[in-house]
């Protein structure tokens, strides 16, 4: 994972609740079996009309006025339903960087996270403001300093949102988790040692 | 089982047996996983990384894989056979196999007598059990909460993690007890309780938090029914959903596969005794419904928290006043194709889905079966019936329920996901109603364009006799 210090881009807007991860990404793009190319699939049934391969003029992502934004703001409960990973990987092919709501469903968090796309909690208010700054004027950019967990809007206003320890010292170093469990292989076999009770699926 | 004398939750109690390394300021707990469930669409890029970094899987022997996701559910060929014909399915499913075979993981293949949804093929077999923790790239791992196991959907990075390490990073959920007391009416099912639930929460309600059901109506349904329930917890935003363990549960298990048997038995058994949550344990949250108010539910929207008593009428956008809920429902109403005030019980429908690891286990389909036998589907209705697993298939069909659904001019179709999530080609055409059993009614999840409308089996098979939306009751 490459190492997360700043984020500056500009901002794009899908004031839409409860954008579920079958919207990000449908299921009929599941059945790969690497990452690559599902950013072009990103919200694909809001992007292309009826005939899948038409730009939806009236989506904002085929706005070209929008294109470059690394920064998606959404309504509340961004990325509810199923657990795929495709989802972020999706997001991230499409060259977002972060994503701004005031909520994030548990699993999306936890997988957006392990890619280095940066979930941002903001109150009500505030994503209210970024809505109508990014509808009026599309060069609307915002900038993000991680170690601070500080996001600076336009007017300079800077809000501060939540991020655990961790996913920080992840992203700033770009260290994966996995490294940091097979490190603890000790502890591990300590404790099956100490609890041995399996139930075996090869018995 | 107090700890220090402090009473604990049943999710407390499992949580506890199972870290490694407790929660810190700097880090996340580190958590063991007893089971882990793969199957072929969440799974490939987590072996890619494991062999890119020459990991071996930690603990194949607790490891289980299924296909189920893209697999065909058409008959079997002359050769017994299903033959796929989606050339990335295939692929897809080809990869799986190497996988498993290369890293040792016993795996239930297309068309093998155990394959099945992997939620159902875990109870089944004996797998899930009272005290474990169980995850899966699905979301709907939650189901295997309903015996009293620490079950939940993970990424597939983290699938990763679970594959080389057998622990997962976990920052520890808030509690929410879920009480549903009294007795249910005859004619509401389990899946009745959950829509309730979730209308009632709402989608993002259980964010963050574990939900235990409890009270007489979750006592009351048995196993199955309580699978249902927990099946859905994601619907609420719950990554997790348990129920205490008791003599249902004990029941169930005894005798299958992996459970275990003689001296074990009674060693795991007053083990599992000891599971329940402690009088007076804390929960951060709680909540309780009457189970006697509940009649059927219906979803008329495009997220299972758009949910309402099957006799109520659609709600209008206007009556809302936050804002944001104003337009989520109008932009619902608008691909539903739906009127404020308008009722659905009597809409016209196309299809009829009994299927998903929320309602395809033998309790479902008998239900569903009992309602259709004597009658026939409506003939502007396509109805499928797809068992949850080979096993379910063959119970099924050896108490003659795939006679009374042939029969009455339902599909009777292999194991699968199928048109719960609609990667197989089983599907919803443009603009099509469904009455499904499944759990989920986003925009396009059965099909580009398909509307779903979230049912019991007995609602659909009701739907599905009268060609409309149906009230079972009236007609049982
Ligand atoms: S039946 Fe549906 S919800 Fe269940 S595992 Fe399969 S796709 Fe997921």
């Amino acid at each position: 994972m490459e190492k997360l210090k700043h984020i500056q881009g500009t901002v794009v807007a899908i004031p839409v609740n409860d954008i579920d991860t079958d919207q990000i990404i449908p299921a009929r793009f599941l059945k790969v079996t690497d990452k690559d190319g599902l950013g072009k699939a990103a919200f694909c049934d809001w992007r292309y009309l009826e005939d899948g391969t038409t730009p939806n003029p009236d989506f904002i992502l085929n706005n070209p006025a929008y294109a470059g934004a690394s920064v998606l703001i959404a309504g509340n409960n961004f990325g509810c339903g199923s657990s795929r990973e495709h989802a972020p990987w999706a997001l991230i092919g499409a060259g977002f960087q972060a994503v701004i709501s005031t909520e994030f469903a548990d699993i999306f968090r936890n997988n957006a996270l392990k890619n280095g796309l940066l979930p941002i909690i903001v109150d009500e208010e505030t994503q209210r403001q970024l809505f109508s700054l990014a509808d009026e004027d599309p060069t609307t950019s915002v900038s993000v300093d991680v170690e601070a967990q500080r996001l600076t809007l336009p007017d300079g206003r800077q809000i501060e949102f939540p991020l655990d320890g961790f996913s920080k010292y992840c992203l700033l170093n770009g260290v994966d988790q996995l490294g940091y469990l097979l490190n603890l292989d000790d502890e591990v076999r300590g404790f099956e040692a100490r609890n041995p009770q399996r139930v075996e699926t090869t018995a | 089982m107090t700890n220090n004398g402090k009473p604990r939750t049943l999710f407390e109690k499992v949580w506890d047996a199972h870290t490694v390394r407790d929660e810190s300021e700097d880090s996340p707990a580190v958590l063991y996983i007893d089971l882990h469930l793969v199957h072929e669409v969440t799974s490939p890029q987590a072996f890619s990384m494991l062999r890119e970094r020459g990991l071996k899987v930690r603990r194949p022997d607790l490891t289980i894989g299924t296909m189920d996701h893209s697999t065909p559910t058409t008959p079997r060929n002359e050769l017994g056979i299903i033959p796929v014909a989606d050339a990335m399915a295939a692929k897809q499913l080809d990869t799986f196999t190497r996988n498993c075979d290369d890293f040792g993981i016993p795996m239930y293949a297309l068309g093998d007598e155990h394959q099945g949804i992997v939620h159902v093929i875990g109870p089944e077999k004996g797998l899930t059990q009272p005290g474990m923790t169980i995850v899966c790239g699905d979301s709907h791992t939650s189901t295997h909460g309903a015996f009293g196991a620490l079950a939940f959907g993970i990424g597939t990075s983290e699938v990763g993690h679970v594959l080389a390490t057998q622990t997962l990073l976990q920052n520890k959920p808030k509690t929410m007890a879920v009480n549903v007391e009294g007795k249910l009416e005859e004619g509401v099912t389990a899946k009745d309780i959950i829509l309730a639930i979730i209308a009632r929460i709402g989608i993002g309600g259980g964010t963050g938090h574990v939900f235990e059901y409890r009270g007489e109506a979750i006592r009351d349904l048995g196993m199955e029914g309580r699978m249902t329930v927990c099946n859905m917890s994601i619907e609420g935003g719950a990554r997790a959903g348990m129920v205490a363990p008791d003599d249902s549960t004990f029941e169930y298990i005894s005798g299958r596969q992996h459970a275990p048997s003689g001296a074990e038995w009674d060693a795991a058994l007053a083990k599992w005794r000891q599971l329940p949550t402690d009088d007076g344990a804390a929960y951060d949250q709680e909540i309780t419904l009457r189970a006697e108010e509940l009649i059927p539910m219906i979803t008329y929207g495009t997220n299972p928290g758009m949910g309402m008593p099957i006799t109520a009428a659609v709600p209008a956008p206007d009556d809302e006043r936050d804002y944001n809920k104003k337009t989520a429902l109008d932009k619902a109403l608008a691909y539903m194709d739906l009127q404020p005030g308008q009722q659905l019980l009597g809409k016209p429908i196309d299809v009829v889905f009994i299927g998903s690891c929320t309602n395809s286990r033998i309790s479902d389909l008998r239900q569903a079966a009992k309602f259709i036998e004597g009658r026939q589907v409506a003939e502007s209705v396509r109805m499928m019936v797809v068992p949850g697993s080979q096993q379910v298939k063959r119970q099924a069909e050896s108490e003659g329920l795939d006679e009374v659904f042939r029969s009455a001019g339902a599909e009777w179709r292999e194991a699968g996901c199928s048109m719960c999530i609609a990667m197989n080609g089983d599907q919803l055409e443009p603009g099509q109603y469904a009455v499904s059993t499944s759990n989920r009614n986003f925009e396009g999840r059965q099909g580009k364009g398909g509307r779903t409308f979230l049912a019991s089996p007995l609602t659909a098979a009701a739907s599905a006799v009268a060609g409309v939306v149906s009230d079972p009751r009236a007609m049982l």
